[in-house]
């Protein structure tokens, strides 16, 4: 979706609440979507138009994990760390990506190009162990593939800097 | 007229089908004439993706691992020569006598495909597909010819049993919400598949969203109910995006909305994104989150049945029970229990991963043996290891030791191990798997995932898996064996539902049938399968080895001694087993002992 039309759906559902309880976490979501986060301002307000408090707001979108409250980077990258893809390596292919990047789980470079997390399961437990960068999904990984994946996104985004910048905007 | 089938579901297109789809489709388009190309969800041979089938008339023939140039050479052979290109890539293939022959027979004629019946042969994008092959009978007779009591008595009478992991009876369960009176009842299909390892629910919804749809209104019939909710995790876009357009087309032709088929019956139902939290798939826990709060279980009594979603009495089943609703209202009840076990009738979907060969969704009937799954159908263990255990159930289950592979697969055997049937997933394990770190694997997920609610849950957990992180370090106690049981045995007892329930299950089962490992973690401070980090010695294979210095300059610690394009040695003495040499490595030349 283009961000104008993220923005839309955004301001749309809000405009739309008419107090019908449920709604809560489509709002998050269309937050998130929107802003890559889900930025102070943007619980602001949703607390403003529901009238649920700003507390409870928080505390629904620090207990599910798909919510985050710092931006991202220009690639997402989700490392499985399924079952499957733990009895295949998954840590090693972790441990390979937190050195190429020089970042921990949850981390965001500091040029703002990757942000790594970990992820229950992808559901792609026969191509394991398996990455996911923003929705592409790489398998039968070991260190040195994973490490040429990302320096191919890397390359990728250097061809383009343009669009680099994390997007931080305002409602 | 040929029909040329391309497998995009989420495996499929991780392993490329798009590429050879969009080959295909320039192919295609310049002989509208010969063949048509569609798309279908996955088969369940998820090792051979991408897979392109050529199906003509009753014959179908399967082609794995295509790529792009090897589509257009199954283009211009096979569709347009009809000739059968008998190479590596042949996996399946089924003429019209009914005799099968390729690499993967076994794969597929040991199984039974009720729920899994039009995944991998219809196209989920399509309404049409799915009523051509018998889809929404069971709605057109539910709905026109059976009363409420009928249907229940029905599925009661099959004996299906919650698909989700307790196996609760679903005949019963429907029966309790429809004897319950509210102006507003409603039906929630959980697709909230949590349990890391297993994909079944997944692919059933990519490949086949009506079937759920169809499962869901002939519940709503039969319970009373006029709304209702599929609970969808948002891992799973590919899922939410067909379920959309399958609920788009439904209510376009009158399965869903007012007066369903001129029956007078209203139904219709909406998605609801999961946000990411494993313990929503417990009932009351999803119910929370459907209504916008944090997903929390409830304690029971009040029983969804009585007060579920909204405080309205509400009845949930699990994605592969609704899928074979249908089924068994169109084939009936008798035609459901020729299958399976007495107490365990039917299938079930089981998503086979880890080490073992043919990775990928397999559906047999309830009371298939374990060595049957996974040497059979399976194709055993991945570089010909050794066989160590099944875990199943995910992080509520357990494992299952190799000498018990004969343990038959359903809601009574699997118990009795100690795991549990779970929602399907069996994770393959061989010899390299220390059992102590899968125990703490899963104790590090159920502990990150606990909502908090019940102390021995949030921190009873949290002190099991210090416990165990430190066994895999290497500084283990004698009494911690028994404190990992007690802290078992008070978190199962304290806790208000299934998610702490469970929890110690994998360090309960592993305990029980591999105590040795636990000892020699504590003891003797060695790790006998070779994984845990701390208690192994690292090493590099000379033969392997092509001297580019690469893990000599990232060792921390100097403990890496060799020169340009000469094998290097590790000095075990120096080193502090971080790793990095490993990962730094290209040629996979440093391992483990």
């Amino acid at each position: 979706m283009k961000t104008a039309a993220k923005q839309e759906n955004f301001n749309y559902r809000l405009w739309r609440y008419d107090g019908a309880p449920g709604e809560l976490i489509p709002l998050l979501q269309s937050a998130q979507e929107h802003f890559g986060y889900i930025p102070r301002r943007a619980i602001n307000y949703i607390a403003g138009v529901t009238a649920i408090p700003e507390s409870d707001i928080y505390g629904v979108i620090t207990f599910y994990s798909q919510f985050r409250l710092q931006p991202m980077g220009k690639y997402v990258i989700r490392v499985c760390a399924g079952t499957a893809c733990h009895v295949s390596g998954a840590k090693l292919i972790r441990e390979t990506v937190e050195d190429e990047l020089g970042i921990e789980v949850d981390g965001t470079t500091e040029d703002g190009l990757f942000t790594l997390n970990t992820v229950a399961c992808i559901g792609c437990c026969s191509l394991a162990p398996v990455i996911m960068v923003n929705n592409d999904t790489h398998g039968s990984l070991t260190p040195a593939s994973v490490r040429k994946i990302l320096r191919n996104y890397r390359k990728k985004a250097s061809a383009n800097t343009d669009s680099i910048a994390v997007t931080v905007e305002s409602v | 007229m040929k029909k040329i089938v391309v497998g995009m579901g989420t495996c499929g297109l991780s392993a490329g089908a798009q590429a050879a789809y969009d080959k295909l489709s320039v192919l295609a388009a310049a002989h509208p004439d010969v063949c048509m190309l569609t798309r279908t969800g996955c088969i369940g041979m998820c090792y051979r993706e991408p897979l392109v089938e050529v199906r003509d008339g009753d014959s179908r023939v399967f082609y794995g691992g295509v790529t792009p140039e090897s589509a257009e050479e199954i283009f211009s052979k096979h569709v347009l020569g009809n000739e059968v290109i008998d190479n590596d890539n042949l996996v399946y293939a089924c003429w019209p006598d009914g005799s099968t022959c390729g690499s993967e027979s076994d794969f597929l004629d040991l199984q039974e495909r009720i729920v899994l019946r039009n995944c991998g042969t219809i196209n989920p994008e399509s309404i049409e597909d799915y009523e051509n092959a018998g889809g929404y009978q069971g709605v057109r007779k539910a709905l026109t010819e059976m009363t409420p009591s009928r249907i229940i008595q029905t599925i009661k009478d099959s004996g299906l049993r919650g698909r989700g992991g307790a196996g609760f009876p679903t005949g019963l369960k429907w029966s309790f919400a429809a004897a319950n009176e509210g102006e507003q009842k409603y039906v929630v299909c959980n697709a909230d598949e949590g349990d890391p390892g297993a994909f079944m629910d997944r692919s059933v919804l990519e490949g086949d969203p009506h079937a759920i749809l169809e499962g869901m209104i002939i519940c709503a019939k039969a319970i009373g109910a006029t709304f209702g909710y599929i609970y969808c995790r948002a891992e799973y876009p590919l899922a939410i995006h067909r379920l959309e357009i399958a609920i788009l087309e439904a209510r376009e032709r009158g399965y869903l909305g007012t007066n369903i088929i001129g029956s007078g019956f209203d139904f219709d139902l909406k998605i609801k994104q999961g946000a990411g939290a494993f313990v929503c798939g417990e009932e009351t826990a999803l119910f929370a989150s459907i209504e916008g709060e944090r997903g929390m279980p409830r304690i029971r009594p009040p029983f969804p049945a009585e007060k579920g979603l909204w405080q309205k009495p509400t009845n949930n089943n699990n994605v592969e029970t609704f899928a074979n609703v249908p089924w068994i209202i169109c084939n009936g009840a008798e035609a459901y229990t020729a299958f399976g076990t007495e107490k365990s009738p039917g299938t079930k979907v089981f998503a086979l991963a880890g080490k073992v060969v043919h990775g990928g969704l397999a559906e047999v009937p309830m009371g298939t043996t374990i060595e049957d799954l996974v040497f059979k159908i399976g194709g055993g263990i991945k570089e010909g290891k050794e066989f160590k255990a099944v875990q199943m159930g995910g992080p509520s289950g357990g494992c299952i030791p190799a000498h018990m592979k004969d343990t038959p697969v359903d809601f009574e055997s699997i118990p009795a191990t100690g795991a549990i049937m779970g929602s399907g997933g069996m994770v393959v394990m061989d010899e390299d798997i220390c059992m102590v770190e899968i125990a703490r694997f899963f104790l590090d997920f159920t502990q990150k995932e606990s909502c908090g609610k019940c102390t021995f849950c949030r921190i009873g957990t949290l002190r099991m898996l210090e416990i165990l992180e430190r066994l895999t370090r290497g500084e283990g106690e004698p009494e911690d064996i028994d404190k990992l049981e007690k802290l078992s045995i008070q978190i199962k007892e304290a806790s208000l539902c299934g998610l702490g329930q469970t929890a110690p299950n994998p360090v309960q089962t592993t305990i029980r049938y591999y105590l040795d490992e636990y000892k020699a973690h504590i003891f003797d401070k060695k790790c006998p399968a070779g994984e845990c980090q701390a208690l192994v010695e690292f090493y590099i294979i000379p033969d392997k080895c092509v001297g580019c210095t690469l893990c000599a300059k990232n060792c921390p610690v100097d403990a890496i001694t060799g020169k340009v394009k000469e094998v290097h040695v590790i000095n075990i003495e120096t080193c502090v087993n971080c790793g990095k040499c490993i990962t730094s490595c290209n040629f996979g030349a440093v391992v483990t002992r």
